[in-house]
């Protein structure tokens, strides 16, 4: 069977200065994988030009089609889904609104039964259906993001370091719904500084540095490498170099 | 001054306050959706207005002829965007909203200004022509300048209020223009003599300040417009295309404009570029909002209607430069409240 998401030596380049350099990677159906690696090694930067907010030379395909010439709202509507690092919510609108909008292109019926679905997984936005996104705390935010983004009903949900600033209990939450992303038939692309739980879920795994993947593999695999540890896993020694 | 006096000048400047505000309503939702300072929102009014009086007086309008051809230019528009990945079904629409329509709306238009057309034919007419007109605009002028920043498209919208001036000038020549009433017939309160078209315009205002509020409060397009002004990257990620919301952001202020020019028009003589200036008070009130707030626009544009009745009372050769006069203490607190705020990027 082919891979739901395809990236074929993609570059990504902010004018001259590449931050990204002939990557490739897989994602298939019901899989979870994680792209770990340091700050500025470029992870954002591959979701967002995966997605057409940023240019990308080489190949992307999509459930067996070519993104190339493809805005991101056609992108949106294929099932490829993105929650951003900094959410995008529209922090002005009410939760249930935000939600709403995440079905915009959708059938109306069927985004009823999404939305319901989506307060299953998220029993907080319930509670909190009529409150501003932008009153919402951090955790809530990223919960509405990720409920957002479901409510397209994304074959493949790309996720930019959703635990970035969160609480530990929270961030547990947010894996465990990862988890059951899965379960229920939405593959997930997971960009994480948390190198040591995005590992834990995920089926595959990319380290990325400098623009490059240095490394890929089985997800325990790649945890199970004496550098990745060193380097992302908090057991690095004194005075060891990243690369 | 004695009392009645004074009570004159607020209904006048109630009457006009409503106008400027539906225009300054316009001028912030296409700000907040696109954000493009809506220079030719003057010339909505104006086109809106002139088609309206030509049609009543059995003159064949000009502006159907542009619409046409604006239509005709957004068709090129789209072949040329879609070039390499041509086919059927977006040809055939493109046909359909930028060539079929503004054809029917010509032919309509040449059938009836030949017959004296009823009130109620001239208007739906003019404000159909000048609808296809703002959006053709968006297409041809805006829309491919989408990306850019906010001081581009500034200087695009000069540009296309220069175009509709010099075009406005060769459809309605110099002469200034009226048009019948849209509701004839007027009664007395007290001292106060309220006309027919006095409370079109109040009816007509007050409609279309529920209407917006309904559109945007109830409605998924009206939320749609609301989430790409507030995060345009967010929208776009839920499928909400940029374009679609400047189209109906275009709409809605061309609309309100013709409307407002239509409801101007029997109550005043119009000329060719008398749209710039009435626009620009809708768009001091639109400032005094922020270019961000409904209700502060709709206040603030009805102090504008008072402040320029009261002005051409006792200096009418300064009433202008009063009204706009109010716009440097507001300037100078919101800088003083917001220093220099970097310009969003895209």
């Amino acid at each position: 069977m082919s891979a739901l998401l395809s990236v074929t030596d993609a570059h990504v380049a902010y004018g001259k200065v590449e931050a990204v350099r002939s990557v490739s990677l897989e994602v298939g159906a019901n899989e979870i994988v994680t792209i770990v690696g340091a700050n500025g090694a470029g992870k954002t930067t591959l979701l967002s030009a995966i997605m057409g907010i940023l240019p990308l030379k080489g190949r992307v395909a999509f459930a067996g089609q070519d993104l190339a010439r493809l805005d991101i709202e056609d992108r949106v509507a294929m099932g490829l889904g993105l929650v951003p690092e900094h959410r995008e919510l529209f922090v002005t609108m009410n939760v249930e609104d935000n939600l709403e909008l995440g079905a915009f292109r959708i059938e109306r019926n069927k985004a009823k039964a999404s939305i319901e679905r989506v307060y299953t997984l998220f029993p907080r936005l319930k509670e909190r259906r009529k409150q501003l996104a932008g009153t919402l705390s951090g955790g809530e935010q990223q919960m509405l993001a990720m409920g957002r983004a479901l409510m397209g009903e994304p074959k493949l949900l790309m996720l930019d370091e959703p635990s970035l600033g969160l609480a530990p209990i929270i961030v547990a939450d947010i894996f465990r719904i990862v988890g059951e992303l899965r379960a229920a038939g939405v593959s997930v692309l997971l960009v994480e500084q948390n190198a040591q739980a995005a590992l834990k879920i995920a089926d595959q795994a990319y380290v990325m540095e400098l623009g490059e993947f240095v490394l890929s593999g089985k997800a325990s695999d790649i945890a199970a490498n004496e550098r990745v540890a060193a380097s992302y896993l908090g057991f690095q020694h004194e005075g060891e170099s990243v690369i | 001054m004695n009392t009645t006096i004074m009570l004159f000048l607020v209904q006048d400047g109630i009457t006009n306050g409503a106008i400027y505000a539906l225009l300054g309503l316009a001028l912030v939702l296409v700000f907040a959706v696109t954000r493009v300072i809506l220079i030719p929102q003057g010339e909505f009014v104006t086109y809106g207005a002139l088609t309206y009086a030509s049609l009543a007086a059995g003159q064949m309008p000009g502006t159907a002829k542009l619409a046409l051809a604006l239509g005709i230019g957004a068709f090129a528009f789209d072949l040329f965007v879609a070039r390499k990945a041509l086919h059927g079904r977006l040809i055939l629409r493109s046909i359909l909203t930028n060539i079929a329509l503004p054809a029917i709306v010509l032919a309509l238009t040449v059938y009836f200004a030949a017959q004296k057309p009823p009130v109620a034919v001239s208007i739906a007419l003019s404000l159909v022509i000048v609808a296809m007109i703002g959006l053709y605009l968006y297409r041809i002028a805006f829309q491919p300048l989408a990306h850019t920043s906010v001081l581009v498209l500034l200087i695009a919208s000069v540009g296309v209020h220069l175009a509709l001036q010099g075009l406005g000038l060769l459809f309605f020549g110099a002469e200034g223009q009226r048009g019948p009433a849209v509701l004839s017939g007027a009664f007395t309160a007290g001292a106060l003599r309220f006309t027919g078209q006095s409370l079109t315009v109040y009816g007509i205002t007050i409609a279309f300040i529920v209407g917006l509020w309904l559109f945007f409060g109830l409605t998924l397009y009206g939320k749609a417009l609301r989430a790409t002004a507030v995060n345009r990257l967010g929208a776009r990620l839920v499928g909400i295309r940029t374009t679609l919301s400047g189209q109906i952001a275009f709409l809605l202020a061309s609309v309100i404009g013709a409307l407002s020019g239509i409801m101007i028009v029997p109550i005043t003589t119009l000329y060719y570029d008398s749209g710039f200036l009435i626009g620009l008070k809708g768009f001091v009130a639109a400032i005094i909002g922020g270019l961000v707030s409904y209700p502060l626009t709709a206040v603030a544009a009805l102090v504008v209607g008072l402040v320029e009745a009261f002005s051409s009372f006792y200096a009418s050769n300064y009433k202008e430069v009063i009204v706009f006069m109010l716009l440097i203490p507001v300037l100078l607190l919101r800088s003083l409240a917001a220093p220099a705020v970097e310009e969003e990027k895209d």
